[in-house]
């Protein structure tokens, strides 16, 4: 296993497939669809191989020598610049227990958003083959270690989603397409200078002895390979860490998205397909709180500590904002949209708690938000593709026409509201757990305990609106679950309450990595603490 | 037997429920008979759990034994040493006796279901809801920690939600689930804060270990002050589980569930189980806790007792006289009286589940007719549910020979006591009162349903007895309501094994200056032995409980006895002479005190202020942010477009006009010069020779003044 580039397989696979399919006649769509339901089906055999060869008691984070599947090589290589010495930019992919969970999420949410995307008609060609190179995207950024190839990947996943959204999206889908577009890019332009700042603040030492500066994100997360002088090296008593830091918190939360970056969200979901929806709820959102904690955490560790109750502040106002406004929401598309904001509250609050318990939930939680939210979506999708409309008022006593389909959408709403037994309930009782343990942001963990109060108060009220009371003579021809909507519904539902039930080994797979991000935070506070400034 | 075989017995009582419930959800709507197999894996259930609390009781009487798991192990978490998460069963003479008392119940529940539920057309997913129920509600008593108690906790929480809106095409029980759900939340969001308070303070969840360290005088943030608050919130979850003031409310519309539903969770277990939990954490409350306790439960006692006065209908009163009666148990922990308190819990969950099944069965006879003013008269046709029904109704008055008696006198007994040793009166007499008032309104109940003429003679016709399947059941509990299972003497509970030897108030491990004053020299003193060669531990828990509590409530038992019975007979005599021998009129009375009357009939307009306030709160608040979102913050996101594109036309008309006005007027200038100069250009070479010319003149010119 060890020879084989597997992470550089399991990203660049997708491209394969939309390259093959660009080659496909037009009029082939179940060719066209069946291909890229194998691609898709590969990528989860290939995340299980990695799952199974994982070993799990290395840790990461910033040590290159415990990361695994490790791909390194030069690829971008320029000398000459006197006055900016060499450019060198590796190709440099490998994981920890903090990508392994989000490499497996996208894996298996992007299979069943392939499932989900068989009622697309419109221009299957150009569909899936964007959608591949979306996966492609979405992969990649979950297995850079270098910054560039971190941030083009971050951008090659922007442009398929623009035209996702914007060709086969609903009636508003041109204004949501280009707000996504331009609010993301806007955190992209925030990125890429800080980035560039990082280059120019950090080195690296070349195989001949000389100091080039690099991109290496592991590099940066090493105070002794920063430069004196650099614009963002602590070591410079009139560096602009603070600022950048602020800076690439911002491109990330706008991400997650966190308030008042959100708006986009709700928006884009409405207008997107489903399956566009499941990704962009199972995984997208997802590299909003990775980065932060791929990149803002161990490369500004001091920077963290001293913004930590402010983070935890802004998960607490998504946790009870966005809940809020979910309950305010006519459309069960929208609802989801902002309870989705609410949930990736909760990961905010467990990092800020920069302890084990906290950061452990935070990264389930990650998790189980892709599986329970993907769900949500799915079901939804499921009663749009039968009855054209999502307004919550226009249904009612669906459990009586489609038993079974009403059997998984509880599933999924306890899931959300975070019924023990199912896996919402370990990630959040983690965070809370964690935050409340750290004295800084204490207070702040027990007003967010009111989210779980309201979360109940909206999914429950949903609940009643939409599948319960007596069913409307309309709906009376409505079927229960096809065979494709068992495949993707049974695997989300499977993983919901293994979780719930056995936590454990999921969270052994993150645990040495996220001991050793703890402990990282906390060492670099006595180090960078000895700067002075 | 030995331990670890009970342990293992212990693991099958729990989950054969799940095993019912998983088969007969899955297989339910191909196999019609999965019923019967929920049923048999319910008498299973109770036949394993006779042997279990028969083995505690006869071999390891007073001692606990513990089967625990790491469950979650983060290991060498850095800041936290190691973090296990732990689950487990704790085998007690408490849990044992609790377990007999629910595992009996939930199979009476089912057997008098088959009947009662015959012909619905989601049979089956009754049955597997109640599997779920009854796995959830062992978990809560065999739990030795409590995360494995919130957990269980909010299962119960959700399978109470499924059955309350079991006919869920009717709103008002939709409604009702969710309310029950919610009101449940915000209790849970208490008790889990408590958790994390005592996470943090002992970084485990397990009894056992909280106990013994606050006994070693660990307690939160070192401050008798945390310690109490701690408990406080713990006993949150209490309040909302066991229906407290001020969560009430949900109780009464749960009442919208299936009548054996209502048996079976809202009055003898799941609402029990909040007394349960508190009885789990009694030695760590401190006073100030107990006390809080205590007059949260003596306001539940006494508000729904004043309203179960004037309802109509037969469920409403029992769920009203169900919360007074955990209000009862409640204040008895507060005040102390543990074991009374315990005792009460088993004796009220036999006779209020037969009070319920019998209200279920008059409720099948009189077709789906709740409303005891069109009853009446019933006793002729249905003699087995009135002689049942009548006695669990002395029970709960707490009449002489019944097991109410004891259990209620006992509590009565130990507010009494409380008085006559700090002063404090007021539980005393607010637990007196409510025995009348209780007398009063149960008879009213049992005289307005079975007694005189019928007034609905029609549905009175068709009225007869039900059949064996739910006559039995009935028979059984009330048998159980009668004092012999408890003590030979019916006027001392204390001569029976239950509360001599099984039922034993625990060691308080609180710091002694946070205790009551009566018991601050309390020596509390566990101790522990290791059974060689076993992982299992074992506690003695020999106890010296507060000696001088205990001899104020010998002191005060016959006093509170007699006491007792004057009410309870004042209280059956208004009965009589208002419904039965109509002495007295009613609704004269009820428009002499109109006000009294009215609060009373709405219920102190409990939900009407909860959704004018709390509810439109949210409600409204969710509306402001939303339009916030809409129109503030998307309004600059929308604004920031459409200045972008203002700035965009600015630029391009400066493009236009500014920028491309300077090239054109550039290429226009050059194109005029060029037009001036091709005058000179004329190709001819005399033109040249004289500019040429003409030129060195001007310039020699300019150079000469230089």
């Amino acid at each position: 296993m060890q020879y084989f580039p597997i992470l550089s397989f399991i990203t660049f696979l997708p491209i394969l497939g939309m390259v093959i399919i660009l080659f496909i006649p037009k009029k082939l769509d179940v060719v066209i669809k069946s291909l890229t339901l194998v691609i898709t089906s590969v990528q989860v055999v290939a995340a299980v191989v990695i799952l199974h060869s994982y070993n799990y008691a290395l840790g990461g984070i910033n040590d290159p020598a415990t990361f695994q599947f490790m791909e390194k090589f030069r690829w971008i290589d320029i000398n000459g610049f006197s006055w900016i010495g060499k450019i060198k930019v590796d190709y440099f992919m490998g994981i920890d227990g903090l990508s392994v969970p989000l490499v497996l999420l996208t894996a298996i949410v992007t299979f069943v958003a392939t499932l989900s995307s068989w009622t697309i008609n419109k221009s299957v060609k150009g569909y899936f083959a964007l959608f591949l190179l979306l996966d492609t995207g979405m992969m990649g950024v979950f297995v850079s270690l270098d910054f560039f190839l971190f941030y083009v990947f971050w951008e090659l996943m922007l442009l398929p989603m623009y035209f996702l959204i914007g060709i086969w999206g609903g009636p508003r889908r041109e204004y949501a397409a280009i707000k996504f577009f331009l609010y993301t890019l806007l955190g992209s332009v925030f990125m890429l200078l800080v980035m560039i700042g990082l280059y120019f603040s950090s080195t690296e030492v070349l195989a001949d002895g000389t100091k080039a500066f690099t991109f290496n994100m592991l590099s940066m997360m090493n105070h002794q390979n920063f430069t004196m002088t650099g614009i963002l090296s602590p070591l410079n008593p009139h560096n602009l860490r603070l600022v950048a830091y602020i800076a690439l918190f911002i491109g990330f939360a706008i991400k997650i998205p966190m308030f008042p970056f959100h708006t986009w969200l709700p928006d884009a979901h409405v207008e997107a397909p489903t399956a566009i929806s499941v990704i962009l709820a199972g995984v997208l959102l997802k590299m909003g709180t990775y980065g932060i904690l791929r990149i803002c955490y161990p490369v500004f560790p001091e920077i963290t500590r001293q913004l930590v109750w402010y983070i935890a502040l802004f998960g607490m106002i998504n946790i009870i904002y966005g809940a809020l406004c979910a309950m305010a929401q006519k459309e069960i598309k929208k609802l989801i949209a902002n309870s989705s904001i609410s949930h990736m509250g909760f990961v905010l609050l467990g990092m800020a708690s920069l302890n084990s318990m906290g950061m452990s939930g935070a990264v389930l939680q990650m998790f189980n938000h892709g599986t329970i939210t993907a769900m949500l979506f799915l079901c939804v999708g499921v009663i749009y593709d039968r009855a054209h409309t999502r307004g919550i008022e226009e249904f009612g006593g669906l459990a009586t026409q489609m038993p079974i389909y009403t059997g998984f959408t509880t599933l999924a709403f306890f899931g959300a509201i975070g019924l023990p037994g199912l896996s919402g309930f370990i990630s959040e009782s983690f965070i809370f757990l964690g935050a409340f343990a750290f004295p800084t942001i204490r207070v702040i963990a027990v007003i967010s305990t009111l989210g779980m109060l309201l979360g109940a108060g909206y999914m429950l009220w949903t609940m009643q609106r939409v599948y319960l009371g007596t069913l409307k003579e309309k709906w009376a021809s409505l079927k229960d679950l096809t065979f494709r909507e068992y495949a993707m519904l049974v695997p989300l539902s499977i993983i919901i309450i293994f979780i719930g039930v056995y936590p454990s080994p999921i969270l052994s797979l993150m645990n040495s990595s996220v001991n050793a991000m703890v402990k990282f935070m906390a060492d670099a506070q006595v180090i960078y603490g000895s700067f002075g400034h | 037997m030995t331990e670890n075989v009970m342990i293992q017995l212990a693991v099958i009582i729990l989950f054969l429920p799940l095993l019912g419930f998983t088969a007969t959800l899955f297989l339910g709507k191909k196999i019609k008979f999965m019923y019967i197999f929920e049923t048999f894996i319910l008498i299973c259930a109770f036949v394993l759990s006779v042997v279990l609390v028969y083995t505690q009781l006869t071999y390891f009487s007073g001692k606990s034994t513990i089967g625990e798991f790491h469950w979650i192990d983060l290991a060498n978490a850095p800041l936290m040493g190691r973090i296990t998460v732990d689950l487990g069963v704790l085998i007690d003479n408490i849990s044992v006796l609790m377990i007999f008392v629910v595992s009996l119940i939930s199979m009476l529940v089912h057997i008098f279901s088959i009947a009662y539920m015959k012909g619905d057309k989601r049979y089956n997913r009754y049955f597997a809801y109640l599997g779920i129920f009854t796995f959830s509600m062992n978990g809560i008593v065999f739990t030795h920690n409590l995360l494995m108690m919130y957990i269980f906790w909010d299962l119960v929480g959700i399978s109470s939600y499924l059955l309350i809106g079991f006919w869920y095409e009717k709103k008002s029980a939709s409604d009702a689930g969710k309310k029950a759900f919610i009101a449940n939340r915000v209790g849970d969001i208490g008790m889990f804060l408590g958790i994390l308070l005592l996470f943090i303070t002992y970084h485990t969840f397990t009894f056992d270990k909280i106990f013994s360290q606050i006994s070693q005088g660990v307690i939160p943030f070192n401050s008798g002050f945390w310690l109490t608050v701690t408990g406080i919130l713990i006993f949150c979850g209490a309040i909302g589980k066991s229906a407290q003031f001020p969560l009430h409310v949900w109780l009464p519309d749960a009442m919208e569930g299936p009548t054996p539903v209502s048996a079976l969770i809202h009055a003898a277990t799941m609402v029990a189980a909040g007394v349960y939990l508190i009885v789990r954490v009694f030695p760590m409350l401190s006073g100030g806790a107990l006390e809080f306790i205590a007059i949260i439960g003596a306001i539940s006692a006494l508000i729904p007792a004043t309203i179960a006065l004037t309802q109509n209908d037969i469920k409403k009163v029992l769920a009203y006289s169900t919360i007074s009666q955990l209000g009862y148990m409640v204040m008895g922990l507060g005040v102390g009286a543990y074991s009374f308190a315990f005792f009460h819990l088993i004796t009220h969950a036999f006779f209020k589940a037969l009070l319920f099944l019998g209200s279920g069965s008059v409720i099948m006879a009189m077709h789906h007719e709740q409303d005891i003013r069109k009853m009446g008269g019933l006793r002729k046709k249905m003699p087995v549910t009135y002689y049942t029904f009548l006695l669990a109704t002395l029970a709960i008055s707490g009449i002489p020979l019944t097991s109410g008696f004891l259990s209620k006198d006992g509590i009565l007994a130990g507010t009494f006591a409380f008085g006559s040793l700090t002063g404090q009166w007021f539980f005393a007499a607010v637990g007196f009162f409510v025995a009348m008032l209780t007398a009063f309104y149960m008879f009213r109940l049992v005289i307005l349903t079975f007694h005189g003429e019928p007034r609905d003679k029609e549905k009175y016709e068709h009225a007869k007895e039900s059949p064996f399947v739910m006559a039995m059941p009935l028979v059984v509990l009330a048998a159980l309501s009668i004092f012999i299972w408890y003590t030979p003497n019916p006027v001392n509970p204390e001569q029976g094994a239950l509360l001599s030897s099984w039922v034993k108030t625990p060691v308080i491990n609180t710091p002694q200056f946070s205790r009551y004053e009566f018991m601050k020299n309390d020596e509390a003193k566990p101790t522990q032995n290791n059974v060689p060669g076993g992982e299992v531990k074992e506690k003695e828990s020999e106890v010296v409980y507060s000696g001088v509590y205990t001899e104020a409530m010998h002191q005060a038992h016959i006093p509170a006895m007699l006491l007792s019975l004057f009410v309870a007979g004042l209280g059956i005599l208004t009965a009589f002479l208002f419904y039965q021998w109509k002495k007295l009129d009613p609704d004269k009375l009820a428009d002499s005190i109109k006000p009294l009357y009215k609060l009373s009939y709405n219920k102190w307009y409990f939900d009407e202020i909860y959704d004018a306030t709390f509810i439109a709160a949210t409600l409204g608040l969710s509306k402001v942010l939303y339009w916030i979102d809409t129109y503030i913050i998307d309004g600059i996101v929308n604004g920031s477009a459409s200045l972008t594109k203002l700035l965009a036309r600015i630029s391009d008309g400066f493009d236009h006009y500014v920028v491309d006005g300077i090239v054109n007027f550039m290429g226009y200038l050059s194109s005029f010069i060029g037009l001036i100069f091709r005058r000179f250009q004329t190709g001819k070479v005399q033109t040249y020779i004289v500019l040429v010319v003409f030129s060195l003149v001007i310039i020699l010119f300019l150079f000469k003044s230089f």
